[in-house]
């Protein structure tokens, strides 16, 4: 049982890692980049002369290729970490009667994108590198519960019975966004809007689609035949 | 017999997901969390692409 738990989590994990650094790479590291020049003040948004406009375009990703060597290695470790979850999820749920496969696998990923990155970025958005957000472990401590709330609901959700368990599910999935993520009573942004709404959307959909990924590949190893 | 077999089975298998999912959470808050200088430099892009409320 440890064995396939363990072997399932790594393939899964590091598979993902994988592929959720090339779509990184493809899609939202040039942003992050281009962030970090109003960030540094290489470039200027609203500058002295008062112009709102500022050239769009983005360093090449191959500047610095060995940043992206450090940006492979913590996808692996951090897409392994979700792998384990994911996978003693399976293990929990087949206990309780349910099946995983491949596509049951890929809905249980995408579970995992709502509950670790859609919910609490409706409240503590992707931020472009150089955002100034409210005190860091005020937004942790948000992020966290948010996590777990949103993790409760959901599974309520999908294994609950009856309208007490749905009506509590419903409040564990609005209760942090009724709380509401610290903030700050002032913007500090210096990069464009269009960049920040650019990277905060590219984020997420990267995510979605390497959530989808992991949940796939993982639910494949989990019921492959022993 | 088999009946304490398959209760002592059962348990093995729950501290073994409960192994597997600390595992995670302690995989997920080191590349995630760590507050080390390198820590923070390496896992840079990895942290903002997916939002983990760091700096």
């Amino acid at each position: 049982m440890l064995r396939h738990l363990l072997t399932s989590a790594l393939i899964a994990g590091l598979a993902a890692g994988l592929l959720a650094t090339v779509l990184q790479l493809a899609f939202v590291v040039p942003l992050i980049l281009e962030g970090e020049l109003y960030e540094t003040g290489a470039r200027l948004h609203f500058s002295a002369t008062g112009s709102p406009q500022s050239p769009v375009g983005h360093p090449s990703i191959w500047v610095e290729p060995a940043r992206h060597i450090g940006t492979f290695a913590m996808n692996l470790v951090t897409w392994s970490g979700f792998a384990f979850i994911l996978i003693a999820g399976f293990a929990m749920a087949e206990r309780a009667g349910s099946r995983i496969d491949t596509k049951t696998g890929a809905i249980w990923g995408l579970c995992g994108f709502i509950a670790i990155q859609l919910a609490p970025a409706a409240g503590l958005p992707p931020e472009l590198p150089g955002s100034v957000g409210a005190d860091l472990a005020t937004r942790q401590l948000w992020w966290m519960g948010t996590v777990a709330a949103t993790m409760g609901g959901l599974g309520l959700f999908a294994f609950g019975r009856g309208a007490v368990a749905y009506g509590v599910a419903a409040l564990l999935l609005i209760l942090p966004h009724a709380i509401g993520a610290p903030e700050l009573d002032t913007y500090y942004g210096v990069a464009p809007a269009e960049l920040s709404a650019h990277y905060a959307a590219r984020a997420l959909a990267v995510g979605a689609a390497s959530w989808a990924i992991l949940g796939a590949v993982a639910g494949a190893v989990w019921s492959r035949p022993a | 017999m088999i009946k304490a077999i398959a209760k002592t089975r059962a348990s093995t298998d729950v501290y073994a997901i409960a192994l597997t999912a600390m595992i995670g959470l302690g995989l997920i808050f080191a590349a995630g969390f760590s507050h080390a200088a390198g820590a923070h430099d390496v896992a840079h892009d990895t942290r903002h692409a997916i939002a983990f409320p760091c700096h």
